[in-house]
């Protein structure tokens, strides 16, 4: 890249990380199970999800491989069908749900808006304890022998014709999904009650927004899927019948159950992530984001709509044509927010300074491959193509695209943005850009080749297919190499990065959110003093004057 | 450390009375906590509407579906047993409400004396529900292998009149009265559940409102507990004639 | 300016409300209105009404409810944020309900 950067950091012959700080507060390895502060909480979640993110991610690698020829050689296939099943669970209950809200928003929301901790603490860490008691059920499942019904535990696969481990995974799934009401109430309560003066609704940093509609989403629908696996778990142990035809139970029902919670899910994974996009686009563009309201309001539309549209999973499963017909039409509805969303991203970008540090590069990312994700999306929601495209490669393709094309560069970029703020330290620049870059690379690589595959017809969830399709499949495979580097970079760089990185400074980016006025890291209690809002949202003139107030005072 | 942006403010907001002993650092005043608190609980109560909200969904469908079977399984609930019960945890409820009126105005012996009364009437429900939980056990007709429709099929004759007490059912749907039975034990049941906690957490407010950490401005406990007791109330008032009053008129 | 007040309890906001105390009278009232709807809704079922039965029986059920909601549960005098959650938890529920409904009624039209 070329000079051109907005990176500030303070003379390294005489920074020094801050003598008081979270991480050093208190010392010992039970200071940090029992810590009530957010931001070490944050660590903890940080540290768990980083975890099962791996092992999710090595489950993805041994299908990519399996699916390297055209035969079944590598693993069986029952193994096969645990693999994707165990993927799946894994990726979307112990790291995309949790990644951005539990981590970086658990960190930032309550200095972005100016208090000193979220409202209840000690729910915050119990949500934690709940996400890995959860967590050990599902890695028991796992180690026992695996579940394979799919992440979405069809019934009545799952209850009447499998013999793994389902009722623990269901359990696992049930307890994980507490975790994230108790962190979606925290953040609703939090945003509503703690904000500091001046603060008005409409000068919160997009970032809030975003988690704020995101926790609805928890508070509101998790509850049914905890509900509907216990009918799972209920029906497989004593055979209740509610799901089972021979009992008069209706298998739809689950259906119904099971999407009203997973299509607002989707939201609640994306949802944060469009917060992140909209802080680093404003950041690295040196402007304002453009039509603040439209993308607040366009959060809260995203978790209207997600309420309207989940029989969309259920187009070949028998639901009437009438009512395939409605949510066909209300899925479209979806699309108008999302767009009004990349719109103003990319509006914020013209005519802006922009430079391209990592987090810039995950986001335009971002906004490429959600964009492809969120069209095909379009094209699965209306009838008559999603009756020929699902359940083949290409719903592959497109979710992949949204969680991990959208999700997962979101989290990459936030991360990448506030590890300065997080540990203190800079991660190396033209590493991670090369790791960003090999990441857009390998992902596109990797899943491109899934859209053409689903067009031309191959199934999901099949661990052989014809030959005349291996040479996607091995495009695919190769991708999905190199995307495994562009994923494991941040990890070793960033470890290192926590020793050997440069000191950040207070506020490297120049950026004027609250969380870049206090020292990075910053103090257990966030504030000396509580800070009052008296300007607007991404004021980049207030900073300016700021600085320039600084200089003088000091020189 | 950089703190332009970080002005004084007035304190004396917070300075003209004692602060208690339970606010937490993170909260400016009192107010605020406790608004803090009764709005998480409300948010809370929002996931047990919902999470009720899939069983009582699933009642819908199936009663919808097969409605002969559901009047013939309710018609073997007993409606004096419902109707007392149902009584009985609305009168639990208000002894609730006073207890939280109790905390309020500062009156401690009032306040253990209604937590009390609300322990008993809430024992009470769960006594009279374990009785009705034992005549379906012997009657068999708890879902699952032993249970047994004969009852649907060949109802009883009415010594007086020597005509069937109930329309006999096809075998067929006689078999769908399990899933009434299904849907009655998994509502009754979850809320039993959420009872059994209520009970268990109302024993040890019980304890600390007798130390009287409740009646010196701090209500907060009392109250959302409160709001929690009275939300598992409007579970049972919805139950009662969801499970218990259907079609209750055969013959006319 | 305005928006500088320092307001940490939200004293000027429309989601804080008061501490109202409710006293013993309003809740006898309640209780006793109760019990009297839980006789109605007895009695109602004993009446052949055809398909109002189990409309009049959700119905008094909704009364009851909402009037434990709004008194024994103290909505009626908290702010409009807490009324606008509860709203919103029923609201839910009801999209539940009825787009779920719509689709089992368009598929079997005419047998509900
Ligand atoms: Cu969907």
């Amino acid at each position: 890249m070329s000079a051109a950067t907005i990176v500030n950091l303070p003379d390294q012959k005489t920074a020094v990380i801050p003598k008081k700080n979270y991480i050093n507060a208190e010392d010992g390895i039970l200071s940090w199970l029992f810590t009530a502060d957010h931001k070490r909480i944050a660590i903890l979640y940080l540290i768990s999800i980083t975890f099962f993110f791996l092992v999710g991610g090595t489950f993805a690698g041994l299908i990519r491989l399996e699916l390297l020829t055209p035969q079944p050689d590598l693993v069986a296939s029952d193994t096969y069908n645990k693999l994707f099943t165990m993927h799946g669970i894994v990726m979307i209950f112990l790291f995309l749900v949790p990644s951005i809200p539990a981590t970086l928003g658990n960190f930032l929301i309550p200095i972005m808006i100016g208090t000193r901790d979220l409202a209840f603490p000690k729910i915050n860490l119990l949500s934690w304890y709940l996400y890995m008691f959860g967590a050990i059920f599902l890695s028991a499942a796992i180690v026992l022998g695996g579940v394979d019904t799919g992440w979405t535990f069809t019934t009545p696969l799952s209850t009447h014709y499998l013999n793994t481990h389902v009722v623990t995974a269901g359990l696992g799934v049930f307890i994980v999904g507490f975790s994230s009401i108790f962190t979606g109430l925290n953040f609703i309560v939090t945003i509503h009650r703690m904000r500091a003066p001046g603060m008005t609704w409409f000068r919160l940093p997009l970032f809030v927004w975003s988690n704020y509609a995101a926790s609805v989403l928890m508070v509101l629908g998790t509850p049914v899927l905890a509900i509907t696996l216990v009918l799972v778990v209920l029906e497989r142990t004593i055979g209740i019948g509610v799901f089972d035809p021979t009992k008069g139970g209706d298998p739809l029902l689950f259906q119904h159950l099971f999407w009203f919670y997973s299509h607002p899910a989707v939201y609640i994974m994306i949802l944060p992530g469009f917060g992140v996009i909209s802080e680093v686009m404003s950041t690295f563009s040196r402007k304002r984001v453009f039509g603040y309201s439209a993308v607040a309001f366009s959060s809260v539309a995203i978790a209207l709509f997600g309420f309207f549209v989940w029989a969309h999973h259920m187009f070949i499963m028998g639901v009437s044509n009438y009512s395939a017909l409605v949510f066909s039409l209300l899925t479209m509805l979806v699309a108008v927010p999302s767009a009004i969303k990349v719109f103003n991203w990319s509006f914020t970008m013209q005519k802006g300074s922009i430079t391209f540090e990592t987090p810039m590069l995950y986001a335009l990312a971002f906004i490429g491959l959600f964009t492809i994700g969120g069209l095909t999306g379009v094209f699965l929601g209306s009838l008559g193509m999603d009756i020929h495209l699902t359940e083949t490669y290409f719903i592959v393709a497109h979710f992949h695209y949204v969680m991990v094309g959208g999700m997962l560069m979101a989290f990459l970029a936030g991360l990448h943005f506030w590890w300065p703020k997080l540990t203190g330290r800079m991660y190396p620049e033209s590493i991670s850009q090369l790791s960003a870059v090999t990441s857009f690379i390998g992902f596109n690589l990797t899943f491109m080749p899934q859209f053409m595959l689903g067009y031309l017809g191959m199934p999901r969830r099949y661990h052989s297919y014809p030959p005349e399709f291996q040479v996607l499949n091995v495009l695919s495979t190769a991708g999905a190499t190199v995307l495994g580097f562009g994923f494991l970079m941040p990890v070793l760089y960033l470890l290192w990065s926590l020793k050997y990185g440069k000191i950040a400074g207070n506020n490297p980016w120049q950026a004027t959110g609250l969380e870049w006025q206090i020292q990075s890291p910053p103090l257990t209690e966030n504030f000396i003093e509580m800070p009052v809002m008296d300007h607007e949202a991404y004021d980049y003139e207030w900073l300016a004057h700021k600085t320039e107030q600084e200089v003088t005072t000091v020189g | 450390m950089d703190n332009a942006i970080v002005a004084t403010h007035d304190t004396h907001v917070e300075e003209h009375h004692v602060e208690l002993p339970q606010l937490r650092h993170h909260f400016e005043t009192e107010e605020q906590q406790r608004e803090a608190g009764t709005f998480g609980m409300w948010l809370f109560l929002l996931t047990e509407i919902m999470f009720f909200g899939g069983l009582f969904f699933a009642y819908l469908l199936y009663r919808n579906w097969y409605n002969p079977a559901f009047v013939a399984a309710s018609n073997q609930l007993s409606i004096p047993l419902g109707t007392v019960n149902t009584a009985v945890l609305i009168s639990s409820g208000f002894f609730m409400a006073l207890g939280v009126w109790a905390a309020e105005v500062r009156k401690k012996s009032l306040l253990v004396l209604f937590l009390i009364l609300t322990n008993i009437a809430g024992l009470a429900f769960l006594g009279v529900k374990a009785v009705e939980y034992k005549e379906k056990w012997d009657k068999h007709h708890i879902p699952g292998a032993h249970f047994d429709i004969t009852e649907f099929v060949n109802p009883p004759l009415n010594p007086k009149t020597g005509k069937p007490v109930e329309e006999p059912l096809s075998p067929d749907m006689a078999q769908k009265t399990q899933l009434f039975f299904v849907l009655y034990f998994a509502m009754t049941g979850m809320h039993a559940l959420h009872m059994v906690i209520g009970i268990v957490l109302l024993f040890w407010l019980t304890y600390r409102a007798n130390r009287g950490e409740f009646t010196e401005g701090y209500v907060a406990p009392i109250e959302n507990f409160g709001l929690y007791w009275h939300f598992v109330d409007i579970v049972w008032i919805f139950l009662f004639p969801l499970l218990y009053l259907i079609n209750r008129h055969p013959g006319t | 300016m305005s928006s500088q007040y320092h307001d940490p309890a939200n004293v000027t906001n429309p989601e804080h409300s008061e501490h109202h105390i409710i006293g013993p009278g309003t809740y006898i009232l309640v209780y006793v209105s109760l019990l009297i709807l839980t006789g109605l809704t007895v009695a109602a079922a004993f009446v052949d009404l055809g398909i109002l039965n189990p409309v009049l029986a959700v119905g008094i059920a909704c009364v009851k409810g909402t009037v434990v909601i709004l008194f024994f549960m103290h909505v009626f005098y908290q702010s409009k944020l807490i009324k606008l959650t509860v709203t919103a938890g029923f609201f839910t529920f009801l999209v539940l309900i009825t787009m779920t409904l719509s689709d089992y009624m368009s598929r079997a039209w005419g047998l509900w």
